[in-house]
């Protein structure tokens, strides 16, 4: 493609609308324009230099901001979409999800399913969509970036008269002899203002807050690193979140830590809220409430795995630390997190029961069942015995047949017999809660309910998030970019004396009424002739509404 | 110039192949999270000491170089497990002597459990129980019943995560026992 040589003699690359070095327009539409477009310094974009190959085509159409705030509004759609009904990982456990959402939400729910926004999030489309995302944020940040460092690197002092008289700001009078008294006057005004003033042959250029220009490309780092600590949540090890459950007295292995640690439940406790205890200021609301819990606390202890071992082995643990876990305080440790978030109150552990004669109720013993790990035979002594025949532990009668739903104990139900002395061959006696049959109608003993020994179940939920500083890391930068960007502002003023004539001009990312105010002081009380701004409504008077259209102008004029 | 183009090019193909290859980890990660630590068809079998119903221990390892091992998973309340349970007493009764293991890991179940489970299914080779659930953890193991075939060198030969025939036991037995 070829390059575009500036009368000035300075080669810009093809695209460009105002040479990178004078400023004159290039192009036959700026060159009609009373007002340059300031734009990235009229540099060429990047991606519309070449068109060629594969990687030169995917290049520009990440590049486009048009492309990008359209991958922005699909994004923002889509996601809104997929919080129309829950998603999967919300709904009640067990349920089948095509059933579920096309019973609550009819047709709707059905294509909900149908087009899976159910697991939206973890769609790889949506993840692709998103990474788009990041993808336009590099490269359009990169095309912009680069020529506009370039420009206002290269940039003249004594920029060409006709970029000059289509600045916004602009003034010119006929050269006098005092010019050069005036133009020391003003840059030792400038310098008071903290201007970064250079000459070159009678004529100056001013300029401060050029880095506010680089606000935006900072902010996009930010983001940048932040989508990468997103990312980095796939990789293994970096992010666990699961659940575990664990009995009072049990202990169990920490997933996620790969049988590294153990954690014991000494104690599960829901403690309440007692007006006797916390203070009578809190009777009046307990009466009106009934109960309310004040605290939930695991007893937990900590283990760490001593020795290597297989899969299955006994594994010989060494204690690490006891620590009470309650709501927002975890038991921390290698970067995990165990938090108090779930609890079953009274799950059913061990049942007692008595060996007893119907006819007149003496009783020969007592056993007790383990109910998720029942002994088969019990012996009572004296020739009493009594053996589990079977076992259901979540008993249910399927077809009149007795079988179990599950292997928790949450509807028990037995099947003894019962040997006595006399009855050497057995009774059998079926038992479950609020039951007691004997199928042959004949039995002279039977099982009679005495106790139940119940145990409480603390749920924990293990969390560990290694991204969380890149996280941080990436919403700093992402807040330096804005603050950068936003709180100041670039302003240069061009003084070039040229041909007999002086002219003034000046330009500003925003703000262009500070500049102008700014600048007006800078000129007070030297010959030269105060700047006017093409933009300014006719009548002198500044109208508020033409203040807003300045406004809305400045910041359209960075994409 | 020409160069300059050259040069140009190659920075966006880096930065472009950058991009898509994070891209495609990260896709990759998310599509196979799921059965993330799986074995596969090939690996060596991860070791493992279990102890059976009579308290002895077994490990996986003293198998090696000795005998083709049959693993499955299995639990009392699977009814797959309990239809195809007698076709493997079947084989391991024909091949024992000649290089066949069976080993049944239960899922950590009760004894009890067990014991009514073996009055109306005989099995005679080991019965295991993974109390910890370690075991069904190093193989990945989720449905009821999963078989793993390994050879007598202690390689992966297949996973059959479904119900088997008794010509499909039959068949896998032979895969795994020693060439004589």
């Amino acid at each position: 493609m070829e390059k575009i040589k500036c009368e000035c003699g300075h080669v810009n690359p093809h695209g460009t609308v105002l040479c990178g070095s004078c400023g004159r327009t290039l192009t036959e539409e700026a060159t009609k324009q009373t007002m340059v477009d300031m734009r990235y310094e009229g540099s060429a974009r990047r991606s519309q230099t070449y068109k060629r190959t594969f990687i030169d085509k995917t290049w520009s159409f990440f590049s486009s901001v048009k492309v990008g705030v359209w991958l922005i509004i699909t994004t923002l759609i889509v996601s809104a979409l997929g919080t129309v009904f829950p998603q999967e990982a919300y709904i009640p456990p067990g349920v089948i999800p095509e059933q579920f959402y096309s019973d609550q939400y009819g047709i709707l729910g059905e294509l909900f399913v149908f087009f899976d926004f159910h697991r939206l999030y973890e769609q790889w489309w949506y993840l692709v969509l998103i990474a788009s995302i990041g993808i336009s944020l590099v490269i359009a940040s990169l095309d912009r970036f680069v020529p506009l460092y370039r420009a206002l690197k290269t940039q003249r002092i004594d920029r060409h008269e006709g970029f000059l008289k289509r600045q916004r700001l602009y003034a010119k009078t006929e050269a006098s002899p005092q010019d050069e008294v005036t133009l020391q006057t003003v840059k030792t005004r400038l310098q008071a203002r903290r201007y970064r003033v250079t000459e070159k042959d009678g004529s100056l250029l001013a300029e401060k807050g050029r880095f506010t220009r680089w606000g935006p490309y900072v902010n996009h780092i930010g983001l940048i690193i932040f989508l990468l600590g997103a990312m980095l949540r796939f990789v293994p090890g970096m992010y666990v979140d699961t659940g575990l459950f664990i009995r009072e007295g049990e202990t169990k292995a920490v997933p996620g830590t790969d049988g590294q640690y153990y954690i014991e439940n000494l104690d599960f406790s829901v403690e309440m809220y007692d007006a006797r205890v916390d203070g009578e200021q809190f009777a009046t609301a307990l009466e009106n409430q009934g109960a309310i819990v004040k605290q939930f606390r695991t007893e937990a202890v900590l283990y760490e795995r001593v020795d290597e071992r297989l899969p299955g082995q006994e594994v010989e643990l060494e204690k690490v630390k006891e620590h009470d876990i309650i709501v927002n305080e975890p038991l921390q440790f290698d970067g995990f997190s165990a938090y108090q978030v779930d609890y079953r109150l009274d799950e059913l552990q061990r049942m007692n029961f008595q060996l007893e004669s119907i006819e007149t109720g003496e009783s020969f013993g007592e056993i007790e069942v383990n109910l998720n790990n029942p002994e088969t035979n019990y012996d009572l002594g004296n020739g009493y015995m009594v053996e589990l025949v079977n076992y259901y532990p979540d008993f249910e009668l399927e077809d009149g047949v007795p079988s179990t739903k599950t292997s928790s104990p949450n509807n028990p139900a037995f099947v003894f017999r019962m040997v006595a002395p006399d009855k050497e061959a057995g009774e059998i006696s079926f038992v479950a809660i609020q039951q007691n049959l004997d199928p042959t109608g004949e039995n002279e003993y039977k099982m009679t309910f005495s106790g139940i020994d119940t145990t409480d179940v603390t749920g924990l939920t293990i969390r560990k998030d290694r991204t969380l500083w890149v996280l941080g890391i990436g919403g700093i930068i992402f807040m330096v970019g804005v603050i950068q960007g936003a709180y100041w502002n670039h302003r240069r003023l061009w003084i070039v004396r040229k041909d007999g004539v002086v002219h003034v001009a000046a330009h500003t990312n925003k703000n262009w009424f500070g500049l102008k105010r700014e600048i007006d002081g800078l000129l007070e009380n030297v010959p030269w002739p105060p700047l006017e701004d093409k933009n300014a409504p006719p009548s002198e008077e500044k109208s508020s509404t033409s203040m807003e259209n300045t406004n809305s102008r400045n910041r359209n004029e960075e994409g | 110039m020409a160069e300059k183009k050259k040069g140009r090019f190659f920075m966006r193909l880096a930065i472009l192949l950058m991009m898509a290859s994070a891209v495609g980890y990260t896709l990759y990660a998310n599509a196979t999270k799921e059965d993330r630590g799986v074995l596969s068809v090939g690996d060596e079998a991860p070791d493992f000491i279990l102890e059976d119903m009579q308290g002895n221990t077994v490990q996986l390892s003293d198998y090696e170089g000795e005998k083709g091992v049959f693993l499955t998973f299995w639990g009392t309340w699977c009814d797959p497990c309990k239809r195809e349970m007698p076709y493997i007493e079947n084989q391991y009764n024909f091949y024992k002597d000649q290089g066949l293991e069976v080993l049944a890991v239960n899922v950590g179940e009760s004894d009890f459990a067990i014991n009514q489970f073996k009055k109306q299914i005989k099995m005679s080779f080991p019965i295991l129980v993974d109390d910890s659930g370690d075991v069904q953890r190093a193989y990945g193991i989720s449905p009821l019943p999963t078989t793993i075939l390994i050879s007598p060198e202690g390689i992966i030969l297949e996973i059959i995560i479904s119900e088997m025939s008794e010509e499909k036991v039959k068949d896998s037995v032979q895969k795994i026992l020693p060439s004589a």
